[in-house]
């Protein structure tokens, strides 16, 4: 009997909404105000759409662009004329200038079809959001209106070679010249990099070495026809392969002085501004993969049998399973307490980082667990797990590592015990 | 140049879930399922859609007819491009009772009301398989129908309709005002695009019920018992083709 309820629920192939209270009373209690998980129906009709659209032609083509590396240009051109990328575009620029919460629920769906898709679409949030938030008019028009009229991509350009979590730690340099700024140096790793219009790029500019963070840098929106950007080759990584990742030289590039954002000096405080903003959706992305892992492993567990059982009735992989469930549940409330706190126009820098740590490592823990109940099929390149082990481990590195967030989180956690 | 075409959407059981029948055997359990449009009507908006942005029809109008629930199937239609919606409001025992002959009365009462001159129409439901809608429908409208359509045609004021029939296709020509109900291979029905997820909840949905409409919806059919087919039994393995031949005659199979 129990069985049946289980199989009934996992063949569905959609995960279990769960029973709706009727809708007079949930919604007579929401009207009051205070808190409330229920999603507005038109967050609802979004994430259908982001569910459908990934589970038909996502995940379908996932494991052929895993195995090419090919960029998956037709995918991310799908997802441009649905609508369900450039979502924090404001609409003076043409975009739909939906919230953080919004952008997640959509985040979590594309990336249960595949992270890196996903990956490569929220390169272009990142890149975006220093202009979305810091952005003049002009700026914004010109960078972010061009985003909304073709399927173009950007880049966000921190990292250098020698230079990854210590950000006030990179070399390259921008020498204002007239009006204009040169630029020397070299990234690495950076999302999108063979495939950007335009690139957003943090370079130091001032010559003091004694100088704090929050004065020597400044940010630039870089076109990336310039001449002088040298592009590295497209770097085979661990997971999230089809997504391009590659070094890039810039070699006495000219940038227009007007291409700064905000003023010389002010790069640092663009460049983490934005994180509190695109921290949410990474953890999204992250918690979209172990519900991925979680499903998986849990359809094969009912279908699989040994010493006479399904793996299912064994309480060792039920237990399993039960501890895959409680992390994903609580990755998702994480990742949705950060993103409506910053919807509600409060800092949510403490949130943000709790959400992104906790999702990466138990995106990790999820997928290594799947592989384990697929047992030799899962290690195996025909089965769907293990290809998500190796998407998960970047979460704990980029979009600032799970070292850096545990930094963060004890920072603001104890600033909150000083006073 | 055709004004006003009229589409049904029917809001069923997603075709994903597996569906159980209830402990009382009065029917399937649909509290807590997830609920989607019938994917015939799905073809049947997509193709008021084209024929629209193909500017050969002036406005597409959206009806389902059942409770408060079915607006979000109307706002899917809208989502996809359909102009406005209609609610009929059905509820309750009458709505547990509405078959094909209480809603073609409803589409028939519509379509005069909203001097639509074509209806678009699902071929069946997924969850009824009744299939007869649309011919109903027709029939009290006494206007011509072309079912199983998988391929419309509008030139002028006739439609073109080639139909899905067991010998092959069979192409007919009908005189405005018609229906067609929507097979298959029609049309691949297009994602709601989310800037049109945002525009139809301004577009409007009017709510009517069955009386406004001068339609009695009690129902001559009285569900008697609803079961789950048998469970398959376990076959039987034979050594010879004598064994097999004898165990058919036995079985009366020959």
């Amino acid at each position: 009997m129990f069985r049946k309820v289980l199989q009934s629920c996992a063949r569905t192939g959609l995960r279990f909404q769960g029973t709706k209270a009727s809708p007079a009373s949930s919604s007579a209690r929401a009207a009051q105000g205070g808190f409330s998980f229920e999603l507005t129906d038109q967050q609802k009709e979004f994430q259908e759409l982001a569910r459908k659209f990934a589970r038909e032609e996502i995940i379908p083509a996932a494991s052929n662009y895993d195995k090419s590396g090919e960029y998956p240009f037709p995918l991310i051109k799908r997802v441009w004329e649905l609508g369900l990328m450039n979502s924090h575009i404001p609409d003076s620029c043409g975009g739909m200038g939906l919230g953080i919460f919004d952008a997640c629920l959509i985040t979590e769906e594309l990336a249960y079809g595949c992270t890196g898709v996903q990956t490569a679409i929220e390169a272009n949030s990142l890149g975006q959001m220093p202009v979305i938030i810091a952005g003049t008019d002009m700026q914004k028009k010109k960078y972010l209106g061009r985003m909304t009229e073709e399927p173009l991509m950007c880049a966000y350009c921190v990292t250098e070679p020698g230079a990854g979590s210590d950000v006030a730690g990179i070399k390259t340099w921008a020498e204002k010249k007239g009006n204009e700024y040169i630029i020397n140096g070299q990234k690495m790793w950076i999302t999108n990099g063979g495939k950007a219009n335009w690139y957003f790029l943090l370079a130091r500019t001032d010559a003091d070495s004694k100088s704090p963070a929050g004065k020597a840098f400044t940010g630039f929106i870089v076109d990336a026809d310039t001449p002088g950007i040298q592009l590295g080759r497209k770097e085979m990584n661990m997971g999230q392969r089809c997504s391009d990742t590659r070094g890039i030289t810039f070699e006495d590039v000219r940038v227009p002085a007007e291409n700064v954002l905000i003023g010389e000096g002010a790069g640092f405080k663009v460049a983490m501004g934005a994180f509190d903003k695109t921290r949410p959706p990474v953890a999204a992305g992250a918690t979209g993969l172990a519900q991925r892992a979680l499903d998986e492993a849990t359809k094969y567990s009912m279908e699989r049998k040994t010493f006479g059982r399904f793996l299912a009735e064994h309480q060792a992989i039920a237990f399993l399973l039960a501890e895959m469930a409680m992390k994903v549940e609580l990755a998702r409330m994480a990742y949705q307490r950060s993103a409506w706190e910053v919807d509600e126009g409060r800092r949510n820098t403490f949130y943000a980082s709790i959400a992104k740590a906790f999702a990466g490592d138990i995106a990790n823990q999820v997928a290594s667990d799947a592989v384990q109940i697929f047992g030799g099929n899962g290690f195996n390149s025909e089965y769907p797990v293990e290809k998500l082990m190796r998407d998960a481990k970047i979460y704990q590195i980029y979009e600032g590592t799970a070292q850096i967030q545990r930094l963060i989180i004890s920072r603001e956690h104890l600033a909150k015990y000083k006073n | 140049m055709a004004a006003r075409v009229l589409v049904g959407v029917k809001r069923v059981i997603d075709y994903a879930v597996k569906v159980r029948v209830k402990p009382d055997n009065t029917g399937v359990v649909t509290d807590g399922v997830k609920h989607s449009m019938n994917p015939f009507c799905e073809i049947a908006v997509e193709e008021a859609v084209k024929l629209k942005e193909k500017q050969l029809v002036k406005e597409v109008v959206a009806v389902s007819c059942g409770p408060q629930q079915v607006q979000e199937t109307i706002r899917t239609a809208l989502a996809m491009g359909a102009d406005r919606g209609i609610h009929v409001e059905v509820s309750g025992k009458d709505y547990d009772a509405l078959g094909p002959l209480q809603v073609s009365k409803i589409m028939a009462a519509l379509a005069k009301k909203e001097e639509a001159n074509l209806i678009i129409l699902g071929k069946q439901a997924i969850d009824d398989d009744c299939n007869q809608t649309g011919q109903m429908t027709a029939a009290l409208l006494d206007w011509p129908q072309g079912t199983f359509a998988s391929e419309v045609v509008l030139e002028g004021d006739k439609l073109k309709v080639v139909r899905e029939v067991d010998g092959g296709l069979e192409t007919v020509k009908l005189d405005m005002p018609a229906v067609v109900t929507a097979d298959l291979r029609l049309n691949t029905p297009r994602y709601a695009t989310l800037p049109n997820i945002m525009k139809a909840k301004k577009k409007k949905i009017s709510v009517v019920k069955p009386g406004d409409l001068g339609v009695d919806v009690a129902s001559r059919l009285e569900v008697l018992r609803v079961e789950e087919p048998p469970q398959r039994k376990a076959g039987v393995k034979v050594e010879t083709v004598e064994d097999l031949v004898s165990k058919l005659k036995e079985g009366g199979r020959i």
